[in-house]
């Protein structure tokens, strides 16, 4: 007898999240209206190596499956820029100033052209990494926290931040294990930390994991431990994320 | 709006600016910071002859054996890609469109004029800061915003603001040019769908921003409804006076080259 196989069909109730009071860090963007903006911005921050582009594509799928319409952004994505900030990074022929002002002109090219428009749509944003590296990597580099913080005055405060914390020993293997060399600029090489690009990896990611832990003490990150397995690390995020969605 | 008690104190930890007013903190001159070279610009509208003055400043500097650089407004070559395509294909808002600009002047700042400065040069600009300053506030951006991702370059030691009235200005435009780009005519700003129009009231409104700024920065005002030989002289005179021009020729022992 051929019986076909029954599925079980489970339906659970799809969360609509509402518009909640949004502000920007700053002074913001001119003539941006923050009222009507019914969709979520989660944000994933953490090193490469650390397990984010792996955690945002699960999270992707399970928020899809969830019913919510999601859109991604990410550094040097934006249509202006992109390619000639590739480039110019390729060269390594930008200095720190020019390098930062680049990078701040791409992300704000994303927020206004991906980033508001989608929340404005009530899509779920996540962001692969977002205005805190990019204010990590200037101050490890000297420069001026206060020039820092008014320039990404601009950017919207975000719903949710997760930092996946991982060690910098820990990097080195996982960044091994998928490409058997080291990026020269995760590795901070433009600041002649050492001549040794393992010595200088390491150096660099312990100063950025420095900085990002004093963020965190005032920009409310959720620090989460990127050294579990993928599955530990994503039923943490879902939950958390969850929790955001039903507004808690 | 709900905002929470601590959220409050954490933006005004964070960022000060938003609630309070910066601490007006005077950026200072290259000659106040101790560069032993000295950075000359010329400001002022489309159209009121600051290029070709600086042109002739240049040529007489030269004549004189002395060391000169001079560097244009958005002109950096790996800039330029982006900003190009950003007008070509109207991409830009008023947040890239000055974040973009100040790519541009820091990969001229940091690459060719502080360097040159601190090698004694007379570095000679056509447009500052403060063009950035006029047109980015004119577009809606914050002025204290505008200003603080400057401040990482020092003031120039004279600034020319070639003052014209807006009707020469705009004539001396609109007689040799007549096919005004999006960004330049100020479109943008949707001030008017008649682009001729819309560059008028955009002029008008840099004019106002330079006018203000005049005093404030200590502006070098030059009548630019004079002829240009008449202006020439006066600028040449300004610069001979207030700067030791002696000290920059190309063959001081002490330079560097």
């Amino acid at each position: 007898m051929n019986v076909p196989l029954r599925v079980k069909i489970k339906r659970r109730r799809i969360i609509a999240p509402r518009a909640k009071a949004r502000r920007f860090y700053g002074q913001g963007l001119p003539g941006v209206d923050l009222s009507k903006l019914a969709g979520k911005l989660i944000v994933v921050e953490g090193a490469d190596g650390s397990g984010r582009s792996t955690q945002i594509a699960r999270l992707v799928t399970w928020l899809e499956e969830c019913g919510h319409a999601t859109v991604q952004v990410g550094l040097k994505r934006s249509t202006l820029v992109s390619e000639e900030l590739e480039q110019a990074q390729q060269g390594n022929i930008l200095s720190h100033t020019t390098l930062s002002l680049f990078y701040a002109t791409d992300f704000a090219d994303q927020l206004e052209n991906i980033i508001l428009p989608g929340l404005r749509a009530g899509l779920m944003v996540l962001a692969d990494r977002y205005i805190y590296t990019l204010m990590v990597r200037d101050m490890v580099r000297g420069m001026d926290a206060a020039w820092v913080r008014n320039l990404y005055g601009i950017a919207l405060q975000p719903d949710a931040v997760f930092y996946l914390n991982v060690p910098s020993e820990e990097l080195v293997v996982r960044t091994f294990a998928k490409k058997q060399s080291l990026d020269y600029w995760e590795s901070g090489m433009d600041l002649g930390l050492s001549r040794d690009m393992f010595d200088s990896f390491l150096q660099y990611q312990n100063l950025v994991a420095q900085r990002f832990k004093e963020l965190q003490a005032c920009y409310d990150f959720t620090i989460v431990d990127g050294r579990r397995s993928v599955d530990a690390v994503n039923r943490e995020l879902r939950q958390r994320i969850q929790s955001v969605l039903q507004g808690e | 709006m709900e905002i929470s008690i601590r959220e409050v104190d954490l933006a005004a930890f964070l960022f000060p600016n938003h609630r309070h007013k910066p601490k007006k903190e005077r950026v200072k001159t290259f000659a106040e910071l101790g560069f032993p070279g000295r950075l000359i610009a010329v400001e002022g509208l489309d159209g009121s002859g600051k290029s070709t003055q600086i042109y002739l400043l240049k040529r007489w500097l030269e004549s004189l054996g002395l060391k000169v650089f001079f560097s244009e407004w958005n002109s950096s070559p790996l800039v330029k890609n982006a900003t190009s395509k950003g007008k070509k294909r109207e991409l830009l808002s008023p947040t890239t469109f000055s974040l973009i600009h100040a790519t541009d002047f820091a990969d001229r700042y940091e690459r060719q004029l502080s360097p040159l400065l601190r090698a004694g040069y007379l570095v000679l600009c056509d447009r500052y800061a403060f063009t950035a300053y006029a047109r980015d506030t004119v577009r809606g951006c914050p002025q204290d915003w505008v200003r603080g991702i400057y401040s990482f370059a020092p003031l120039p030691d004279l600034v020319f603001f070639f003052k014209a009235s807006l009707e020469t200005s705009l004539q001396r435009i609109l007689d040799g040019r007549p096919q005004l780009k999006y960004f330049e005519a100020g479109m943008d700003l949707h001030l008017s769908t008649d682009p001729y129009e819309s560059f008028r009231m955009f002029q008008g409104r840099l004019l106002e921003q330079y006018l203000a700024m005049s005093s404030e920065f200590h502006f070098l005002e030059i009548d630019a409804n004079q002829p240009i030989e008449a202006q020439q002289s006066v600028v040449r005179d300004l610069v001979a006076a207030r700067v030791k021009l002696s000290e920059y020729g190309c063959n001081h022992p002490e330079s560097v080259k």
